[in-house]
């Protein structure tokens, strides 16, 4: 077992929280690698996070620039063979563009951004991301988007829902408009997961609203110890 | 389309009688007169274009200056500042070696042409003078003022601004930490867009906009420049110019975030880098403003050529050029040896970077077009030799003396429990005063990870780094009704406000930094204002020991002949040396006493209350008390450095029942409270140095208030599900919440 592990975290031009990502994987334990968006190199790391924020502007759609870029190149074909990877807000946007995950997430129903304390239920923990949770585990993380309301056809919204494949879910209102309250969910392999709520906001009793986001990056951890 | 000729120096000294359009451009005969002193000449064209916008209110603070004045010439004696007024921002030493800077600055006439763009540009501008100053941007605030709240235009400027100023902040990345959102019939065709930003840098990071080195090359950063935002400082896109028929161009800027959030990043290397000798931002008036100011307050020369500027349309003229406002530009001074590196960087981020001149020891600022001479000028003439004026400025005796006569004493007052609660509920649900969460939800908070308080607390607080316990505190207040009833008065009371804001968190009070919004400055009793609310707060900032360190006058926020109410907006930045003991303003746990503290008059002029329940302004504002303001701040700081408080949360607009309202909203926490006196006066009185304050440890709140000669007394205890005035009233949390909650989203949605 190497003595740290090394978890990447991607800097697009117009990523916002990356220091947040890294701030949050250095609580955990792990080292921060930061992975430059025009690098076609993961630089060996262990798990990979795709933070917030506006990549390349988000202009046209969210991640719609972002999934073209040489290291996500990279991330797909890692992940296909079971790197673990994270996807936070425009993280998620870009899984769902590059095709890691399934669906689409669109403007929000408000048509305004909502930043707010958002009550979540943890629905899965077989991810590489969730161990540390407990199925029905309800926890407290913000949300902060224009953009994160999850949208699949029924036949991937079904699919979902069969395989437990929805991680968390919105509580107590759901601020987007989100199919099924679906706040964040994950690949069949449960290697990688996307959500739209800011687990690296919520490390913290200073700066969070709690330190319920902090289990996500311990769990990436553990079940590297486990690899 | 036929190309315009280009008026040359060489054409201008051979046709000396040639008519020219300066009356259009805003300039005066006298002003036209001593330009063509200056040259020697007949200004050129593109020299007509910059002396106009250079010399505009909005750059030379020509009516202001004499007025400002007292901010520099006599400030509070302060060990903190480092770099004080003329600069872009202040700098202020925090400790640890890392200093801080802010800055407040309007952006109320574009906001009202096009709200989202003018609100969004508003923010962008103010980071840019914080980033010019070396330092890294940590987070922003803004204060805005709309018309009445049901007014028909009200909700197409509050929608846009909010969205300009979310959608701006949220995408460079920058925690929105507070501010406020007022609403009054004044402001109905002059909405006030006052935006905030602050940034953290090592000292020796600490750049200043000094063109310095002659053969050093300046380099032009960030976006292309297009036609946008031309006219924006003057009245640039008038007729006589437009000799092209070009359709005319909007004269508010389009803002690009993402441009903006890497010319930051970009910047930021290359100062810690060391690899720029000098950098100025191009805000308002362009390149004409970039140019003139470095190079007067560098060695005093310096050359561009112009067509080396990248163009986002080839068809600009050189007077468009140096004139376009647009935005994410910055201008760098660098060595010969180090621009190879610089526009390596650059690249990396994908910032656009072109070398357009160098820095001369002519002492002129030489601007050529294609090979010939378009700008040969002093730049000290352009950036700080601009006229000064001595407006007249008279008390207007009448009207000032019959609305201080109309006092809120006629005012029927309610009587009983049951109308004391009906008024309660009433202010806690009118726009004035209801719940600013539909605004601030809209706001990126969390980003960077250093929030430690933000909006709805007193103020908002920002630790400075990831290793540091070490932290910051901003307010941002202004009472329009105050400084109408009061100028003088009205700004002190505004100062006082984010003082006490500052000190409610546990912070120590440093510097301030104001945005003084009027309406036009040749109106003698609009300037009688401005003279007694200048001279009003630089009084009170000596006896605080706060210094002003930069800020940024609006004037012309008026519609015919009505002015706004005159409204100095007020920022005060403190430290905290420790943010884990910063106190929230909501109650956090039950079964705590609650105090009062600061001593209660009967104050309702221009209050909350004569305002929403009779819409009366009339008589005297409350008083000043700015030695009781120390004293207050002395207790809350030393108490937080204690931990003897749950709670702190100031009483300003609405008084001791707003305060409490809020106090048990935020923590979700109701309370009991027992009022001595006339209960009216208790709940709704606006006298100032005043707050509640939630302890376990009543002896020693007392004990230390004593020590500073605070009045203090126990006023309630903490724990209920709602909030209950002792014989005569309960309200219920839900519906406190359901009240205060319910007005915006059902005006704005």
């Amino acid at each position: 077992m190497p003595a740290t592990f090394r978890v990447g975290v991607v800097t697009f031009p117009g990523s916002l929280d990356d220091r947040d990502a890294a701030r949050a994987v250095r609580a955990a334990g792990a080292e921060a690698v930061s992975l430059w968006h025009g690098d076609a190199t993961l630089h060996g790391v262990d798990a990979v996070v795709l933070p917030g924020g506006f990549s390349y502007g988000d202009y046209l759609r969210a991640g719609a620039i972002a999934r073209f870029s040489p290291v996500v190149a990279e991330i797909v074909a890692a992940a296909n063979d079971g790197l673990p990877v994270l996807g936070i807000c425009n993280g998620f946007q870009v899984l769902c563009e590059s095709g890691l995950l399934p669906g689409a997430l669109i403007r929000n129903a408000g048509l305004h951004f909502v930043c707010r304390d958002q009550r979540l239920r943890v629905e899965c923990t077989t991810t590489r991301w969730t161990s540390h949770y407990a199925v029905g585990d309800e926890i407290v993380i913000p949300v902060k988007h224009g953009e994160g309301r999850y949208v699949a056809d029924a036949a991937t919204i079904d699919e979902l829902e069969r395989d437990a494949r929805v991680v968390f879910r919105y509580l107590g209102g759901n601020p987007n408009g989100a199919l099924n309250d679906i706040a964040g969910i994950r690949n069949a392999a449960g290697n990688v997961v996307g959500l739209m709520p800011h687990p690296e906001h919520a490390i913290e009793a200073l700066t969070g609203p709690s330190i319920d986001g902090l289990p996500m990056f311990a769990s990436v951890i553990d079940a590297l110890v486990a690899v | 389309m036929t190309p315009t000729p280009i008026d040359t120096v060489e054409h201008a000294e051979a046709t000396p009688d040639q008519a020219q359009p300066f009356a259009e451009l805003g300039l005066k005969d006298d002003e036209y007169a001593r330009i063509r002193e200056i040259l020697g000449r007949r200004p050129t064209d593109s020299e007509l274009a910059m002396y106009s916008v250079m010399w505009s209110e909005h750059c030379s603070y020509k009516s202001s200056k004499v007025h400002l004045r007292q901010f520099a010439e006599d400030p509070p004696a302060s060990e903190a500042m480092l770099v004080g007024m003329g600069e872009n921002a202040g700098v202020v030493d925090v400790g640890d070696g890392l200093a801080v800077t802010f800055k407040v600055e309007s952006h109320n006439h574009p906001s009202y042409v096009e709200p989202y763009q003018g609100a969004a540009t508003g923010v962008g501008g103010i980071v840019r003078d914080i980033l010019t100053m070396g330092a890294r941007p940590i987070a922003v605030m803004d204060s805005l003022r709309f018309g009445d709240a049901d007014a028909p235009d009200t909700k197409r400027l509050v929608t846009g601004v909010v969205a300009g100023v979310g959608g701006y902040g949220n995408c460079l990345g920058l925690p929105n930490i507070g501010g406020e959102v007022g609403f009054d019939p004044t402001y109905r065709g002059n909405p006030l867009v006052n935006a905030l930003c602050v940034g953290v840098l090592p000292h020796e990071r600490l750049q200043l906009a000094q063109a310095k080195g002659p053969g050093n090359k300046v380099v032009l950063l960030g976006a292309l420049t297009g036609r946008d935002g031309i006219g924006g400082v003057s009245v640039l896109a008038s007729a006589t110019f437009e000799e092209e028929g070009e359709s005319k161009r909007p004269s508010v800027q389009v803002g690009d975030p993402f441009t903006e959030k890497i010319l930051i990043e970009c910047c930021l290397e290359l100062f810690d880098a060391g690899l720029v000798t000098g950098i100025q931002d191009l805000g308002g008036a362009g390149l004409s403003c970039a140019t003139s100011e470095t190079a007067s307050h560098g060695d005093g020369g310096m050359q561009v050529d112009l067509d080396k500027v990248p163009l986002r349309e080839p068809s600009m003229s050189p007077l468009e050029v140096l004139t376009s406002e647009s935005q994410e530009r910055m201008l760098a001074i660098v060595e010969p040896a180090n621009v190879g590196a610089v526009l390596e960087r650059c690249a990396r981020w994908g910032v656009v970077s072109t070398v357009i001149g160098e820095v001369t020891g002519s002492g002129r600022l030489v601007v050529k077009w294609h090979g010939e001479t378009v700008v040969d000028a002093p730049p000290g003439s352009l950036a700080d030799d601009g006229p000064v004026y001595h407006r007249p400025f008279v008390r207007p005796d009448d009207a000032q003396d019959s609305l201080a006569g109309d006092t809120s004493a006629r005012l029927p007052r309610p009587s009983n429990g049951d109308e004391l609660r009906d008024a309660l509920l009433r202010l806690v649900a009118s726009p004035e005063l209801c719940s600013r969460r539909w605004v601030t939800e809209q706001y990126d908070r969390y980003v960077l990870g250093g929030t430690v308080l933000a909006m709805p607390h007193d103020s908002g607080v920002v630790r400075l780094g990831d290793d540091s316990s070490r932290g910051i505190a901003l307010s941002l207040d202004g009472n329009g009704r105050f400084a109408r009833l009061d100028p003088h008065d009205g700004a002190q009371l505004a100062l006082s406000e984010a003082y006490r804001n500052v000190a409610c968190v546990g912070a120590q009070p440093l510097a301030v930094s104001d945005c003084l919004n009027f309406g036009s400055p040749e109106d003698p009793a609009v300037m009688w204002q401005f003279a007694e609310a200048t001279r009003g707060l630089a009084e009170a900032c000596r006896v605080l020991g706060t210094p002003v360190t930069g800020g940024n006058v609006s004037f012309y926020n008026q519609t015919g002949a009505t002015a706004i109410n005159p409204t100095p907006v007020i920022g005060v930045l403190g430290v905290i040396a420790d943010v884990a003991r910063r106190i929230p303003s909501g109650f956090t746990a039950a079964g705590q006493q609650i105090l009062l503290l600061g001593d209660t008059e009967d104050e309702l002029d221009g209050s909350a209350w004569a305002w929403v329940e009779h819409h009366h302004l009339g008589g005297r504002p409350p008083a000043v008390r700015l030695a009781a303001e120390r004293g207050l701040a002395a207790v809350m700081t030393e108490a937080a450095t204690l931990s003897m408080l749950t709670a702190a949360h100031d009483l300003s607009e609405g008084g001791l029942a707003q305060a409490l309202v809020e106090a048990c909203l935020v923590g979700g926490i109701g309370a009991t409270v027992q009022i001595p006196g006339d209960p009216f006066v208790a709940l709704f009185s606006e006298t100032a140095a005043r707050a509640i304050v939630a302890t376990h440890d009543v002896d020693a709140v007392l004990a230390l208030a004593a020590k500073h000669h605070v009045a203090a007394s126990v006023v309630g205890q903490t724990g209920r599900q709602g909030l209950s005035v002792d014989g005569l009233f309960t309200v219920d949390l839900d519906e406190l919440r359901e009240q205060s909650e319910g007005t915006l989203p059902a005006l704005f949605g």
